[in-house]
């Protein structure tokens, strides 16, 4: 998992406005019965890359329409750069958006598509014309200028939304589903592209997704949101160590939870015991939390060591028996089911060539993590 | 390629008959009528029946069997002349009239929320379930002097005396219009139907107001349904003959009502022949238009 923070764009000079340069407060929007997006609150900082990541429903892309103008909010105030979109509509507004479908105008060559929102602004031909140029030749596409839609491919048609979208220099990029409509291949690719691209121009952008290894590798930050909330808000890095919430946990990368209650709570250790493990969970850190609270204990899989022989801790180890072992080249998942009867994750990397000293189907397999590993969430 | 091959590919297979069904019904139902007026055309009329005979000249004179064109094109005898014009301005008119009430309706419709399109399409279908020759005897009796219309409006006091709508360019236009109405709402609905709503989305985007975005990107995605509903319209209103006749009156030169009179009051099938001939000639140029639009429209379909 490409879990690199991105620094935001180093030049602020204003760290007020440029904090909350696209600010949501209390947003909310109903359609009939049923709440898309519920009072959301969100600042966007200036330059960065935002990613809203959540699954199909969630009201990630319901937000990002109301940014964009194309639905108004039930409730709440969106402002960009301190100015009030309420009153604004969507042909007015300081936004662009790379649209899912691209939704390249059929009819119209590559240039004129880019040169669309130049014409509605009343620019002179002249200038139209430069900015066409300096667009198409920032993704890379200048070849293809007289070319029609149709007679693109995917990657190609790609950089002629985004060329469209940046054409008009927006204050705030708006992309829905960037990578929905690539092979995985080419997405990966035109991932790195796309950042590098948008971190040259240095425009705000919010992005929505449901791939949380493409929110992972283009946002600064990531937005997790469920049920029309948004549940955590963090660097890429911090979402995934650090989940804040049993969704975020398990929305991004896989987890084992233990459902256990809390025993000593002091405040550079507690522990937690569960009917899973045959030792208590030991953490390396206090939480606030009532004696006999049920909590949930939360461990990635990479941070669990398979090993034949009995590890020497006293806690966060547990015997079990391999069912299954997923190969993936780089590294393995280990299905392990403990003695309790509990089926676990473990990953172990694949340093050797050589597997043979393995632990390998059905063989009997201690299981165990460091104190530091284990990430406590509210029940 | 050797010789079995050969006697392989003459052997009948099935989809000869699939391919030659449609070929067959063309050459039984178009093309052997169309040849027959074909030859009727250089003929002469008679007493016989049918009413024609063959004109001989053995010293193979050409203007014998061409007199029934060059009378058509006669320029001291100018009503062949000014019945094709006449009757490609009444379409051309009716057309433009189509074009102008039927694209709002097809927009109208095509975006209208997806269980009342049905119900709008079928009001626009419907009343060509009733025969044609029913619902343009019905606008007499809206249009004549003492009609509904001139009636309601003397009883307004809008006006004295009756207006004349019978008889007259006006009326032929509404009967034509009235008629061929589905027939450009129809292609331009399918076309409109078929646009997709993010385009208008991201001309919005791109700073475009509705109006803009409709001029800018619905009206030419949607020319190729505006080509096909025109020509529907105004392919067989070159020819009509039932409507002018109706509702129109003497002053309505058609080239359809020519070729009637040729053929049932004069008793001159080689003329009318001829008459046919030439409108078929003329409608060439938009039918092939029509034919090249259907192409593209099936090839963007792929």
């Amino acid at each position: 998992m490409a879990a690199v923070e991105k620094p935001a764009n180093p030049a602020t000079a204003k760290p007020k406005t440029d904090e909350h340069y696209v600010k949501i407060e209390k947003v909310s929007k109903v359609f009939g019965d049923f709440t898309a997006v519920d009072n959301v609150e969100l600042s966007i900082r200036k330059g960065e890359i935002f990613a809203l990541l959540g699954s199909s429903g969630c009201g990630k892309s319901t937000l990002l329409r109301m940014l964009a103008g194309f639905e108004k909010p039930t409730e709440g105030r969106i402002t960009i750069d301190g100015q009030d979109m309420a009153k604004v509509p969507s042909y007015q507004r300081p936004t662009n958006m790379m649209f899912q479908s691209y939704a390249l105008f059929p009819h119209m060559t590559v240039a004129d598509n880019v040169a669309f929102g130049l014409k509605q602004d009343g620019l002179p031909k002249d200038q139209i014309q430069a900015r066409v140029e300096e667009m198409l030749k920032l993704v890379d596409m200048s070849p293809y200028a007289k070319r029609k839609p149709h007679q693109l491919s995917g990657g190609q048609k790609q950089r002629v939304a985004l060329a469209r979208s940046l054409s008009k220099r927006p204050k705030l990029l708006l992309l829905d589903e960037p990578m929905g409509a690539l092979d995985k291949k080419l997405r990966e690719r035109m991932q790195l592209e796309l950042v590098d691209i948008i971190e040259k121009v240095g425009v705000t952008c919010v992005m929505v997704t449901h791939d949380q290894e493409e929110a992972m590798t283009m946002a600064s930050r990531i937005g997790i949101m469920s049920k029309g909330k948004i549940l955590q808000v963090g660097a890429p890095a911090t979402v995934y160590e650090t989940p804040n919430c049993r969704f975020s946990a398990e929305f991004i990368g896989s987890i084992n939870m233990f459902e256990g209650k809390l025993i000593v709570d002091e405040p550079d250790h507690c522990e937690i015991e569960t009917a899973d493990l045959p030792t208590r969970i030991y953490i390396n850190h206090g939480i606030t939390g009532e004696q006999g609270q049920t909590l949930w204990a939360a461990v990635r899989p990479e941070k669990i060591d398979v090993s034949k022989s009995k590890p020497a801790q006293e806690t966060n180890v547990s015997r079990g028996k391999v069912i299954n072992i997923a190969y993936f080249g780089s590294h393995s998942v280990y299905h392990v089911r403990l003695d309790s009867g509990k089926k676990i994750l473990a990953n172990a990397s694949n340093f050797e060539r050589d597997v043979s000293e393995r632990p390998t189907w059905d063989d009997e397999v201690y299981v165990s993590w460091a104190p530091e590993s284990v990430v406590v969430l509210p029940i | 390629m050797s010789k079995p091959s050969v006697l392989k590919r003459l052997k009948p297979q099935p989809r000869w008959f699939v391919i030659g069904a449609p070929y067959l019904w063309m050459f039984l139902f178009f093309f052997i009528p169309f040849a027959i007026v074909f030859v009727i055309s250089f003929m002469k009329p008679a007493i016989a029946m049918p009413p024609v005979a063959f004109e001989y000249d053995l010293a193979g004179n050409i203007e014998l069997l061409t007199k029934n064109y060059t009378r058509l094109f006669d320029l001291d005898d100018l009503l062949y002349i000014n019945a094709y014009l006449g009757s490609l301005k009444m379409a051309a008119v009716s057309t433009i009239l189509a074009l102008l009430i039927g694209y709002p309706l097809a927009y109208a419709i095509a975006r209208a929320p997806g269980a009342w399109r049905q119900v709008f399409l079928m009001l626009v279908i419907l009343p060509s379930w009733t025969s044609l020759l029913i619902r343009i005897y019905a606008w007499i009796g809206l249009l004549k002097n003492n009609g509904f219309i001139n009636n309601f409006l003397m009883w307004t006091g809008l006006t004295d005396s009756p207006i004349q709508m019978m008889q007259t360019d006006f009326a032929v236009y509404i009967g034509i219009v009235y008629a061929y109405l589905p027939f450009m709402v129809l292609p331009i609905y399918t076309n409109l139907v078929k646009h997709d709503p993010t385009l208008l989305e991201a001309a919005a985007d791109l700073g475009a107001n509705r109006f803009t975005a409709f001029w800018k990107i619905t009206v030419p995605l949607s020319m190729n349904g505006v080509i096909a509903g025109c020509m529907l319209v105004f392919i067989p209103a070159v020819g009509e003959f039932v409507i002018p006749e109706i509702l129109g009156g003497p002053d309505q030169l058609m080239i359809g009502k020519v070729l009637w009179q040729e053929f049932f009051n004069n008793r001159d099938w080689p003329v009318a022949s001829a008459v046919a001939i030439t409108m078929l000639l003329v409608l060439i140029l938009p039918i092939t238009i029509f034919q090249r639009i259907q192409n593209k429209e099936l090839e963007e379909g792929k």
